[in-house]
């Protein structure tokens, strides 16, 4: 959702990537984004990459920091790819005027199912609390998704700590580890699963 | 070097490093982070001009002056400055002038989707369309010096996609400027356009275009990549990446310039190959100038002329078309009947309240069984604009009847009342749409004798394209203070008397300023002020609802504050969300007094 760090998230995934050797391109769909409304960013990273939308089913990880969203994007997703989910709903004002339903947890994972097994709910709204700030959030799924992806750990890191100003650096380089333990004590052993 | 860089970024850059000298623009997504990356820069004069128009007149006069002069704008920007865009393709130029037109496919964020590419053999102008942010950074360039050599502006044409996609830039150390001292040299029959010397222009614009005719077939972004003869593919921009990954095997003719096209490029390819397709987004405005030729080329046959490509929607045109092979469905239907999550004006916006008074007044919502239903009556005529307000038209607010284009609302507002509706005419318009295209509105609506009211919501900044300063806000693009205008003094300069300033917070005084507006005879304005929460964000107390004293009647909800949620029926404040005490619209309005400040906690 619109606000939450989507487009710094996917910023700091391409400056990882292109640090990695890869050729790498991304688009944000944006615009009145910020006003609330769904954000997404289509990542794509490869030896060379043409076009900067990823086609609906290759999406390798679909990284959601919102439950309705991930639904939405579901059917991007390659058949038994990853999909990580923060665990948050934040309902949108239809819902709350009661002019639509907020899907159940049960229909969410139903959707996701379809496409894979490969389905790891976080509580991401949660442990960014823990950490002082909400606002981690974005880096704390960086975390969670860093554990799929073929990049060392301090290269992450140093992106990570490029992008942001000084006072909030360790706070989200903690954040990025507790994405990553989390993922790890999810019956996960490290290095074991990679694209 | 190697940067990562939006395509937006790269052709500043690019501009940048080419020795532009004057940057010019209004905001527009997805147009915006050109000027705002040019801005950057100490040594250039890179501007907010009031709106596309003036833009396109600062530009051409340092061109004129000879110095190289760079205007961006989106598509229906170029709208407002096809007046000064015709002429200058008619006077020609000094220092290059390159004009930039950023497209909205599938209308992300605009008020409707066009293609501007038609534009280029209108004005007889050449132009130049990136599919990358390397090409948008390279051809940028070129852009400067093809204005120079043939006399004419140029346009350079993205998409959304181009301009918000980031990707890998190879890019110089250094700019290179130009080695001659702007200066303007008197030429009467090239810039005066009166009729007689205007005449001696237009051959001289045929000239210029055979002259381009020619350019076009060896430019070097104009390029046959050979593969498989089974299949030719024409295409340009975006489109280009999305077919070289449909089609990898196929022969490709990937064209820079997209006016003039190369015709004798054009028919060698065509010969190449057993069939010819052309892969663009929007209009067949490849495909019927090929077909002009005499190539025999197919295309929107199967690819959607409305909305954005994607791959997947090209792969289903062309699979249609027999192009490639029925594949086993993939099954990549998306989810059914999701809920929409469309924009909404922030928690704290200054302008909720007025629009609620509005809505009110207007009777447009009401509360069935502590649910929002919208009525669909029209007590009161809305007549809106462009910018964040535009998103009081969603429920619950319903509070907008017309958006069509910038400082149209005015406009309108004036044209309903001449034409005689019974019911009561308000026109909304924000601070930087009235600079940009509302006060001519208003001057003719005082001139011709209107009664309409006026709401100018003034939160002192462009917000919805990221809260760039504009002639308002007494600060300019690069930073420095300048002048501000003073709305309320314009106004009265204009002739209206009845102007009255209100504060965004207050539902009491909004109400009733409406009230008096609506009820008088004379034309009236009323200007809305309050800070935006996100430029000018507030640590004040959150407010909370004492469940005891909530009766769930729902009425807050009619505010439609983002902040304000329901959990189980129970309505309550989300505390990340409000920004607290600042505003509290929803304390005002509460009925049962259940909202407050969040209480101390006593230890």
């Amino acid at each position: 959702m619109g606000g939450q760090g989507i487009i710094l998230a996917s910023d700091i995934i391409v400056e990882t990537a292109l640090a990695s050797g890869y050729d790498v391109k991304k688009t944000d769909t944006k615009g009145m984004a910020r006003r609330g409304g769904s954000v997404v960013s289509h990542v794509r990273i490869a030896r060379q990459v043409w076009s900067p939308l990823i086609k609906a089913g290759e999406v390798d990880i679909l990284l959601a920091l919102e439950k309705l969203e991930a639904a939405r994007w579901a059917h991007y997703l390659r058949p038994g790819g990853i999909t990580i989910v923060n665990n948050q709903a934040l309902p949108p004002l239809s819902v709350i005027l009661g002019y639509d339903q907020y899907p159940s947890d049960k229909e969410i994972t139903d959707i996701l199912k379809r496409r894979t097994d490969h389905v790891y709910f976080v509580d991401g709204a949660r442990r960014a609390k823990e950490l002082g700030n909400i606002r981690t959030l974005n880096i704390f799924m960086l975390g969670c998704a860093s554990l799929f992806a073929p990049f060392k750990v301090h290269i992450w890191k140093e992106s990570i700590s490029q992008r942001l100003p000084p006072r909030i650096r360790q706070i989200n380089i903690n954040a990025f580890d507790k994405g990553r333990k989390e993922i790890q004590g999810i019956h996960l052993k490290e290095g074991s699963s990679k694209i | 070097m190697i940067k990562l860089l939006s395509g937006n970024e790269a052709l500043a850059l690019g501009a940048y490093h080419a020795g532009v000298r004057v940057a010019t623009a209004y905001p527009g997504t997805p147009s915006t982070e050109i000027l705002e990356s040019l801005a950057c820069y100490d040594d250039i004069h890179a501007e907010w001009s009031t709106n596309e128009k003036v833009a396109m007149e600062v530009a051409l006069g340092a061109s004129y002056a000879g110095a190289r002069a760079l205007v961006s704008m989106k598509q229906v920007g170029l709208n407002v400055a096809s007046d000064p865009f015709m002429s200058a393709s008619t006077t020609g130029v000094n220092g290059g002038l390159v004009v930039v037109s950023v497209d909205d496919p599938g209308i992300h964020s605009s008020q409707n989707e066009q293609d501007n590419r038609h534009y280029a053999k209108f004005a007889k102008v050449p132009m130049l369309e990136p599919s990358d942010s390397q090409e948008a950074y390279e051809l940028v360039q070129y852009a400067f010096d093809i204005s120079e050599r043939f006399d004419t502006p140029v346009l350079v044409r993205l998409t959304t996609r181009i301009a918000h996609s980031k990707s890998v830039v190879k890019v110089a150390g250094s700019r290179s400027v130009p080695i001659h001292q702007p200066d303007f040299q008197p030429d009467v029959p090239k810039y005066v356009m009166l009729p007689v010397y205007a005449r001696l222009r237009r051959p001289l614009m045929e000239e210029r275009l055979t002259k381009l005719f020619s350019y076009t077939e060896t430019f070097p972004f104009n390029r046959i990549m050979r593969g498989e003869s089974r299949l030719g593919v024409v295409t340009s921009g975006v489109a280009c990446q999305y077919a070289r990954e449909v089609f990898p095997q196929a022969s490709f003719l990937k064209l820079g310039m997209t006016y003039p096209l190369p015709q004798n490029l054009l028919r060698r390819f065509a010969a190449q190959v057993d069939r010819v397709i052309v892969i663009e987004e929007l209009d067949p405005f490849l495909q019927e100038n090929i077909q002009a030729m005499g190539i025999k080329v197919t295309g929107k046959e199967f690819i959607p002329r409305l909305g954005e490509l994607t791959p997947d929607i090209i792969e289903e045109g062309c699979r249609s078309a027999g192009l490639l092979p029925k594949s086993s469905p993939r099954q990549v239907e998306p989810a059914p009947e999701l809920p929409s999550r469309p924009p909404l004006l922030c928690a704290g916006c200054p302008y909720t309240g007025l629009f609620y008074v509005l809505s009110s007044i207007g009777q447009r919502a009401k509360l069935v069984k502590s649910k929002v239903k919208v009525t669909k009556k029209s007590k009161l005529i809305i007549t809106g604009d462009i910018g964040c307000y535009t998103l009081a038209t969603y429920p619950p607010l319903v509070a907008m009847d017309t958006c069509a284009c910038m400082g149209a609302g005015i406009g309108q507002a004036l044209g309903m009342e001449k034409a005689g509706v019974s019911n009561k005419v308000v026109a909304v318009i924000g601070d930087s749409t009235f600079l940009h295209s509302g006060i001519t509105g208003l001057v003719n609506a005082v001139y011709n004798k209107g009664q309409i009211t006026l709401i100018i919501l003034d939160n002192h900044t462009t917000a919805m394209t990221g809260h760039q300063d504009h002639p308002g806000t007494g600060i300019s693009a690069q930073g420095k203070e300048t002048k501000a205008v003073e709305l309320e003094q314009l106004v009265q300069g204009i002739g209206v008397s009845d102007v009255k300033v209100v504060d965004g917070f207050n539902l009491k005084a909004l109400r009733a300023s409406v009230r008096n507006s609506l009820n008088s005879p004379e034309l009236s304005v009323i200007i809305v002020r309050g800070d935006c929460p996100v430029l000018v964000p507030t640590r004040a107390k959150p407010l909370v609802v004492d469940t005891e004293k909530c009766d769930q009647c729902s009425t807050c909800l009619l505010l439609g504050c983002p902040a304000i949620q329901t959990d189980d029926g129970q309505t309550y404040i989300d505390t990340a969300l409000c920004v607290g005490d600042a505003c509290n619209l929803c304390q005002q309005l509460c009925p049962q007094q259940a909202i407050g400040p969040q209480p101390e906690i006593t230890a």
